[in-house]
């Protein structure tokens, strides 16, 4: 029964084959469209969790602050309130397991003829740890290179590459504000970091070296940063109650007056770019289920027309013994089938061309299984649903009536 | 004795109308018992055809009785009339009413479709049904294919497929030529001779020699109903 009547339908789409055809056209650009969105959506939010897994989990940075010395206030990281001394005190409270005083900026990198603006990072070895950062070769510098100031490096894979082509950069020594350094590991591959920026166009040095030999510092003993990692999620918001108590208790703060650090929850805001991205996704795969919902009235409209036009037939079929539930079955199944090969079309041709922009363009595309589900339960649905009004009109025919119909 | 295939007691049926309700039936009696053979009579107008769709459990009459086998069709919902047509009666139409996009063996399979018969019988019985009426070899050809009298014919072979108990057929001559129209009568007449009950409209007393009993409407209701006179089909 339900093959004869799958032939039946197959037959009634052949019948009419051009429109058939469009119809399933509105079904195909609503799936296609659902399903490239939904890709370029689930691309970025793999994007984003990846970037954010290359960060570092539950970090605090700590930002030198104003100091409001006689109405005079200057901005981020103006004045060099935070000290090596506030990072070794953070690091005894509880629910923090590391924490690297920072002194970072651009400089110009230069290896024999070569040469190369990268980062330079000054800090010290729990920095690596907080970041997640691994040394694939070489080894990294430990806290003796941070007391003797040695002139050691760990060089990020841009900068490498830029220096050194593919020549292994490990043992070679490249000059930064005329001192040389020894590089002594090459740093795992980060990619881009939340704000855009490459996290290997790196060096990283000992933070003594650096307000030394680099930067300069005339306020021994300061840093423009801290960054600081709690042990876990749950123990960041005891963390950041006790972190800046003690620092205003170090710098005798007042109460009431300003801190003189400013404090950023690194989680939080990967938290929120996450979210954007979620929120992006959710909406791109919005806007195209408008066009799914198009396709779908598309169906009905047709499926309508045809009802009308096929009114005789239904008669006739009527006249032989078939039910109510019979024609119901009949057009509804006609329906699903054009909505099933409409979608069936228009997953392949939305999967080519997620395809090809990740082809053509650098955006991350993720064509999940459960986003194929989605599309064939939704568009199966819609057969369903924008098919059910037209085949129940039809199934309502008066027999006599129908046969009347010319 | 046994229950009449058809009994009708004072069957009216009126459509309604720009100018008001218009009685087509004005409360028409009339029994046919099994294996008769009745052609139905009258001018234009006169509700041959209402009365044929009401027999057939097409149209539901407006007032009066009408028991099929004994049913009464009035307490009958619409699944179990879809039921009756399918397998008590087979109704044969003037136009043929063959669908045009299937081959006529899946035309003649299509009311075995609606019994639940799996696709292998019901080839078998529709090639069976298509070889009775001559028309075997035709089998998957459409139906815009072969002539009138060769698509009644296959119409005659739908009707027949579910084995019914009743033939009606609403001037089933009507659209063709005089030798068809002998063909077609020959077939009735050969269906009658196994025992179904072949109730048809014609307007043709020659059409209407055939049957053994002729039943006469005018406005609605029946003017006479005689047996055919003896020899009737031999003077034409
Ligand atoms: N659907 C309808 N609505 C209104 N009036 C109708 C309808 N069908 C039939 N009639 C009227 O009912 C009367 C009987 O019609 P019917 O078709 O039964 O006649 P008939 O005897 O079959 O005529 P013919 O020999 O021309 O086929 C006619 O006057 C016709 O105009
Ligand atoms: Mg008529």
């Amino acid at each position: 029964m339900l093959k004869a009547m799958l032939e039946e339908a197959w037959h009634a789409m052949g019948a009419n084959r051009m429109r058939t055809v469009l119809t399933m056209l509105g079904m195909v650009i609503g799936v296609g469209s659902v399903v490239l969105m939904m890709a370029i959506g689930q691309g970025a939010q793999y994007a984003v969790a990846q970037t954010i897994s290359t960060m570092g989990s539950n970090l605090y940075i700590l930002i030198s602050g104003s100091t409001s010395t006689g109405g005079l206030r200057s901005g981020s990281g103006g004045g060099p309130t935070l000290t090596v001394a506030d990072a070794e005190a953070i690091a005894e409270l509880d629910g923090v397991s590391n924490v690297a005083p920072v002194q970072q900026g651009t400089q110009q990198l230069v290896y024999g003829p070569n040469n190369w603006s990268a980062t330079v990072v000054g800090t010290t070895p729990p920095y690596l740890d907080a970041r997640a950062w691994t040394v694939l070769s070489g080894y990294p510098f430990g806290d003796s290179d941070v007391r003797a100031a040695t002139r050691v490096a760990l060089i990020g894979q841009t900068a490498a590459s830029n220096l050194f082509g593919a020549d292994d950069p490990v043992g070679k020594t490249i000059r930064i504000r005329q001192s040389p350094f020894v590089i002594i590991g090459l740093l795992g591959k980060k990619g881009q970091s939340l704000d855009g920026r490459d996290q290997d166009d790196t060096v990283i040095i000992p933070l003594t070296t650096a307000q030394r030999k680099v930067f300069g510092n005339p306020f021994p003993g300061s840093v423009r940063m801290i960054m600081v990692q709690a042990t876990s999620a749950q123990a960041m918001p005891a963390v950041e109650k006790d972190m800046t108590a003690l620092l205003r208790q170090r710098h005798r703060l007042r109460e009431g007056q300003d801190n003189d650090f400013f404090l950023r929850n690194l989680a939080a805001a990967a938290d929120s770019a996450a979210e954007t991205t979620r929120v992006m996704s959710v909406l791109l795969g919005a806007i195209a289920s408008v066009s799914l919902l198009v396709g779908g009235i598309g169906i009905m409209n047709i499926m309508l027309v045809s009802v009308t036009e096929r009114t005789r037939e239904i008669g006739i079929r009527m006249a032989i013994g078939a039910r109510q539930k019979d024609i119901l079955a009949q057009f509804l199944l006609e329906a699903l089938m054009i909505s099933l090969a409409g979608c069936l079309i228009g997953l392949i041709l939305g999967a080519a061309a997620a395809l090809l922009t990740n082809a053509m363009t650098d955006m991350v595309i993720v064509i999940s299984g459960a986003a194929v589900l989605v599309a064939f339960a939704v568009a199966a649905s819609i057969g369903v649903f924008f098919g059910f009004y037209p085949a129940r009109r039809a199934a309502a025919l008066d027999p006599i009536e129908a046969l009347r119909h010319q | 004795m046994a229950e009449p295939v058809i009994r009708v007691v004072a069957l009216g049926k009126s459509y309604a109308t720009a100018a008001g309700a218009f009685p087509a039936l004005r409360g028409v009696d009339l029994a046919i018992d099994r294996g008769e053979f009745v052609a139905i009579m009258g001018p234009s107008g006169s509700g041959k055809s209402t009365f044929m769709n009401l027999l057939g459990c097409l149209d539901t009459p407006s007032s009066g009785d009408y028991f099929l086998v004994a049913r009464n069709v009035a307490q009958l919902g619409r699944d179990d009339l879809a039921k009756l047509r399918n397998r008590t009666i087979g109704f044969v139409f003037q136009g043929f009413n063959l669908l045009p996009r299937m081959t006529l063996e899946d035309n003649v399979a299509l009311p075995l479709v609606y019994s639940g018969v799996d696709r292998e019988p019901r080839r078998q019985k529709a090639r069976q049904e298509l070889d009775r009426v001559g028309l075997g070899s035709y089998a998957q050809s459409l139906p815009s294919r072969i002539s009138g009298g060769q698509q009644q014919r296959v119409a005659i072979a739908r009707a027949l497929v579910n084995s019914p108990q009743l033939i009606l057929a609403d001037e089933p001559t009507g659209n063709l030529d005089s030798q068809t129209s002998e063909e077609i009568m020959a077939l009735f007449s050969e269906l009658n001779g196994e025992g179904i009950t072949v109730v048809l409209v014609t307007h043709e007393p020659d059409i209407a020699a055939y049957a053994r009993r002729q039943v006469r409407f005018r406005d609605g209701r029946i003017v006479s109903d005689t047996p055919t006179p003896p020899g009737a089909a031999a003077a034409c």
